[in-house]
Order: C-alpha cells, then sequence, then structure tokens
C-alpha cells in the first residue's frame, strides 16, 4: 500500500503538477488566440535553460532562479507572438499552428546550437525523502515542486477572478468579437495571455528539471501529455488545464503499476501512449471536456 | 576521373532521395493543398511504410520479425494498406472536429509509432533497426544499379503526379477545394465533407507509406532514427510551402529543391568546420560540428517563416481547376 503511494500516486501527483502548469498557457493561447501552439513545450525548456545558466554562473538557488526565468521567458513569448504569431491575426488559424510548428523546431535548434545536447543539472544532489508517518516518505523536492504549483495557481486564479485583465481574458475566450465590441483591449489581452503562458511554461520547466534533469528535448516530449490535458480539462479552462494535467500524470504513473500479477500493466516506455488514449477517448466520447470547453 | 564517377555516384543518390521526398511532398500536397488537413506525424506514416517493406521484403533471421521474402510490389501494396488503416482511424475521430485537434492528433500517433519501433525489439531489432533489406536490381554492376533504382523512383514520382494531376482537375478535387475554401456553402451543396476529407487524408497517408517503403529499400536499412520524426516531417512542410501549397509541379520541385539545399548547406557547414585553425578551435566547443547541424534546421525554420508571411501561395501558386 505504501509503496504504492510512495512510488506510483506521488511521483503521478509530481508530473501531474508540471502538466498541470504546462497545460494552463497551452489552454489559454487555445481558447482566446484559437490555435494549438506546437512551441509551448519549448517555452519550458527554455525556461529551464534559463535557470540552469543563472544557477551555473551565479550559483542561484534554482527557486531564486526561477521567477527570473519565468520573466525572462514571458518575454521571449512576447517577442515570439510580436514576430511570428502577429502577422496572422486576421489569417485562418491553421496558418498559427504551422507557423507555431516551425518554431518549436526554431527554438528546439537554438537551445540545441547554444548550450549542447549534453544533460545538466540543476538540482543540489540526492536528498534523503523526509518519512511521515514511518511509511510514507517524500523527497524535499517534490514537496517544493508541490509548493510552488500551489502559489502559481493561487496567483492565476486570484488574476482571472478579481482583476479587469482576467475578466478581459475570460471574456475573449467565450467571444471575440463581443468582446472587441465592448472595447477591450484585445492586443494587450493577448500580451497578458503570452506573458501567464509563458511564465508558467518556464515554471513548469524548472520544476521538471529539479524534479529530473535539463534536456533539449525536455519541453517537446511533454507536449502531447499538456495537449491532452487542456482537452480533457476543456479548451479555453485554466481549471480543467490544471485537473486535466493532475489526472494525467496520475495515470500515467498508475497504468506502471502492477495491477495484474508482477508486470508493469503497461511498460513504462509506453507511458505516453496513455495520455494519448486519454485524449482519443475524450475527443470521442466529449469533446468538450470535463469543465465544458470550447469545441471548434 | 575516379573523383567525376564519385561525383556522378552522388549526384544519383541526392536525385533519388530527392525524388522520395517528392513523393512525400506529393502526398501532403493531397493532405494539406486539396484538402487543408494538417498532418504533423507524416514522419510516422512514413516510419509504417519503411518497417512493413522492411519486414514484408527481408530473408529470415533472428533478429527481427521477418522472413516472409515477399515480392516488392506487395511488400509496398501492404504498407500502404496499414498506413490507410491508420489514417482512418485518426481520421474517424479528429475529422469532424477543426484541423488543430487532427495536428495534435498526428504528431501522437507518430510518437506512439515511433515508440513501437523503437521498443519491440522482437519485431524490429530496436534502435540498432533492421539491415539488408533488399533492394531492387541490386545484383546489377555500379553504376547500373543505381541508376535502375533512380529510374523506378522517377516513374512512382510520374504516376503520383499523373494521378493527384487527373484527381485535381476531377469533379473530386474541386469539391476537395472548394470544401476546404468554404465549408459551409460546399455542405449547403450536399457534399459529405467528412467523407471528402477522409478521402484526402487516407490517399495522402498511403502515397506517404509508399515513399516510406522506397526508402528502406534504397538505404537498404532502417531504424527508428532514419525517420527522425520532427526534423523529417517538418522538412517536408517546408518543400511543400516553399514550392506552392495546393500545386502538384510545385510540390515536386519545392522537394527537389529544398533536398539540394539541405543537403547543399550540410556539405558547406562540414567544409567550414573542417577548415576552422586549430588555434582558434581550441576557444570553440568541442561538439561544435554537432550543434552547426542544428543551424541548418534554424535556417530552413527561418525561410518557413518568411514564405508564410509574405510568399503563402509558394513558387508555383495553385492553379484553380476549371471545369470545361
Amino acid at each position: 500500500m505504501f509503496e504504492f503511494i510512495n512510488f506510483y500516486f506521488i511521483p503521478g501527483l509530481i508530473l501531474g503538477c508540471i502538466y498541470a502548469l504546462g497545460a494552463i498557457g497551452i489552454t489559454l493561447t487555445f481558447g482566446i488566440l484559437r490555435f494549438a501552439n506546437f512551441s509551448h513545450g519549448e517555452n519550458m525548456t527554455i525556461g529551464a535553460y534559463f535557470a540552469y545558466t543563472l544557477v551555473s554562473l551565479f550559483g542561484m538557488h534554482p527557486l531564486l532562479a526561477m521567477p527570473i526565468a519565468m520573466a525572462l521567458t514571458a518575454f521571449v513569448a512576447l517577442g515570439v507572438d510580436r514576430y511570428f504569431y502577429r502577422p496572422f491575426r486576421s489569417s485562418p488559424s491553421i496558418m498559427l499552428v504551422m507557423a507555431s510548428f516551425g518554431i518549436m523546431l526554431m527554438a528546439q535548434s537554438i537551445i540545441q546550437f547554444t548550450w549542447g545536447t549534453q544533460v545538466k543539472t540543476i538540482s543540489p544532489g540526492i536528498q534523503r525523502p523526509i518519512k511521515l508517518f514511518d511509511y510514507l516518505m517524500i523527497s524535499p523536492k517534490h514537496l517544493i515542486i508541490i509548493a510552488c504549483t500551489l502559489v502559481l495557481v493561487f496567483i492565476v486564479h486570484y488574476l482571472l477572478t478579481y482583476t479587469k485583465t482576467g475578466k478581459a481574458m475570460r471574456a475573449m475566450a467565450d467571444s471575440p468579437e463581443l468582446a472587441r465590441l465592448t472595447g477591450i483591449n484585445t492586443e494587450g489581452v493577448i500580451r497578458t495571455t503570452w506573458i501567464i503562458g509563458g511564465g508558467l511554461a518556464a515554471a513548469a520547466g524548472v520544476l521538471l528539471a529539479i524534479d529530473t534533469q535539463v534536456q533539449t528535448l525536455m519541453g517537446f516530449q511533454l507536449l502531447l501529455p499538456m495537449f491532452a490535458a487542456a482537452i480533457l480539462g476543456g479548451i479555453g479552462k485554466p481549471y480543467g488545464a490544471i485537473a486535466g494535467g493532475l489526472i494525467i500524470g496520475v495515470a500515467e504513473e498508475l497504468c506502471t503499476y502492477p495491477w495484474i500479477g508482477t508486470e508493469p500493466l503497461i511498460a513504462p516506455n509506453y507511458k505516453a501512449g496513455v495520455a494519448f488514449a486519454i485524449m482519443v477517448i475524450m475527443l470521442i466520447w466529449r469533446p468538450s471536456g470535463l469543465f465544458k470547453g470550447k469545441v471548434f | 576521373m575516379d573523383l567525376f564517377y564519385g561525383y556522378f555516384l552522388y549526384a544519383i543518390s541526392l536525385v533519388t532521395i530527392g525524388g522520395i521526398y517528392a513523393i512525400l511532398t506529393l502526398g501532403l500536397n493531397i493532405q494539406w493543398g486539396f484538402a487543408g488537413l494538417f498532418n504533423a506525424g507524416i514522419a510516422g506514416f512514413f516510419a509504417i511504410g519503411a518497417y512493413s517493406a522492411a519486414i514484408l521484403t527481408t530473408m529470415p533471421t533472428d533478429r527481427h520479425l521477418g522472413g516472409y521474402e515477399m515480392p516488392y510490389i506487395v511488400a509496398a501494396l501492404v504498407a500502404m494498406v496499414a498506413s490507410g488503416l491508420i489514417a482512418w482511424v485518426i481520421g474517424k475521430i479528429c475529422l469532424r472536429l477543426r484541423s488543430d485537434y487532427l495536428a495534435i492528433a498526428t504528431i501522437g500517433i507518430a510518437e506512439i509509432i515511433r515508440l513501437v519501433f523503437k521498443n519491440e525489439v522482437w519485431a524490429t531489432n530496436g534502435h540498432r533497426g533492421i539491415s539488408e533489406v533488399p533492394k531492387p536490381f541490386e545484383g546489377l554492376p555500379q553504376p547500373w544499379n543505381d541508376l535502375a533504382f533512380l529510374a523506378i523512383v522517377g516513374l512512382i514520382v510520374l504516376a503520383v503526379y499523373l494521378l493527384s494531376e487527373r484527381a485535381h482537375k476531377s469533379p473530386w478535387g474541386r469539391v476537395m477545394t472548394a470544401i476546404r475554401e468554404n465549408e459551409p456553402a460546399s455542405h449547403a451543396a450536399g457534399k459529405n465533407i467528412e467523407t471528402f476529407r477522409m478521402q484526402g487524408f487516407v490517399i495522402g497517408s498511403m502515397i506517404m507509406a509508399l515513399a516510406g517503403a522506397m526508402m528502406s529499400h534504397y538505404l537498404k536499412f532502417i531504424n527508428p532514427a532514419v525517420s527522425e520524426p520532427i526534423a523529417s516531417t517538418f522538412l517536408v512542410w517546408v518543400m511543400l510551402i516553399v514550392g506552392g501549397s495546393g500545386n502538384n509541379k510545385g510540390a515536386i520541385i519545392g522537394a527537389f529543391l529544398m533536398w539540394f539545399i539541405w543537403s547543399g548547406t550540410e556539405l558547406v557547414l562540414s567544409t567550414i568546420v573542417q577548415n576552422i585553425p586549430p588555434d582558434l578551435l581550441s576557444y570553440l566547443p568541442a561538439d561544435l560540428s554537432v550543434r552547426l547541424a542544428y543551424v541548418r534546421i534554424f535556417m530552413i525554420g527561418l525561410l518557413l517563416q518568411i514564405f508564410l508571411q509574405k510568399y503563402p501561395s509558394g513558387i508555383f501558386p495553385e492553379k484553380r481547376p476549371i471545369a470545361r
């Protein structure tokens, strides 16, 4: 029982936190700018590399480097939007999907060129797990990840519910034309979307780097589960994305538990298939997702 | 004389692989150019074709599934049917939704196909791949074997081109254009949009599998890295956008053009790296040549963005089919 919680449920929860933070950005850009952003995973990767650079150059603590990496990544996301996505505002949205596909490749190659392809670490060595109630074990870095996710989710919740910009964002996700007619500054809302999405993706990247390592394809490998989380939660619904991320993270880990016999139910190599399967089921059964999101 | 002979063989291989890319690009043109469907998993369909052909035609071995020693044509047909079936299933799920979902699903299925080919070692020999795939005319003396293979590729490109041209001008192609341009109007005219899209998607995926089969015969080898998933998918997209989506001639010319640029820049970059003075080299990262390879991908990506923004119809813009 405790083995199950320690080695399957908690890692699933950690993975779920990271997916959730990434999926918020995907669902916001999908809902507000109306396109599936393939370059979102690269925001994560670049955030992690910014943090790595700060940690290795200045000996900063990863948690201190995280907000700086988030700000830098938000800045990058804004720049990419200005030069590569803004020209397509009035084009069919599939042009944006294609442009983002190109940006994904371009960002990957810049990262690979600048930092090389060798795997790097930012977490300070092996830490002894903390024991709770004799059997329950959780490592300090996992506690950090959960705490950071809670703080960030609370900030996003506050922004979306109580600020004017947040309300404008939700209005624009519901109906861009109506939002424009009521005098909402749509370009301003789009900028905020990129800042929130890019910043959260960078945070997810840094947390993933703390949990595992920094590598050039880390964001790309999370793209599919993040899309799955956004679709599971309902496109345009940030809370849905959080729920979707947690469900997919936990589901991926639980599927490797030996439910029947002694072999894992699904070989760990095929974990990515779990997210895909959940996504396909949602697309067939309920494309609007759990939280009644948009269906395009 | 030997030097020129070497260049000659290099030119043949360049044109042969360019031709295989032209088949891929023609397949994508049916999906994107005709039907407006975004397939982000070209490499997946390509890999299905390559692995099916490799498994069905190799001699018996205990390293991987195989030993069927089927004729090339049968293997290619099976490869195409397998790819078409997978495309049909994805289409069933995604085609009623907007094309963003298809893009996500295709990139997902390509990733899963790659995982299967990498992990199912009993069938595919894992990352070591399948070697000794037979090649048509390999018994002929050099350079005639290469020329004969090139001729087959050329014939397939020609056949796919002529069929695509015919399809584009036919009532079927005109319905496709209509759906792409104005979905509600075509729906109102009584066209079953999902069926037409499905046909375009399946046919395009089958052509991609054919290209995969040709590639595994040509290289005589296939492993999960040969279909370097994202980069090769992306390269085919750039070929089509630069050549001119919706235009079959543009697709072929774009494929050759981009393939020559792609291989040419590799040559240029490696020459540059070799000629860096040693005292300068010590200041540069040790894996410089590896890193420079990524510059190419960046430049190709930038080229795509420039074409998308400034010349969205490509070098050869689409010619609208006109009813007579």
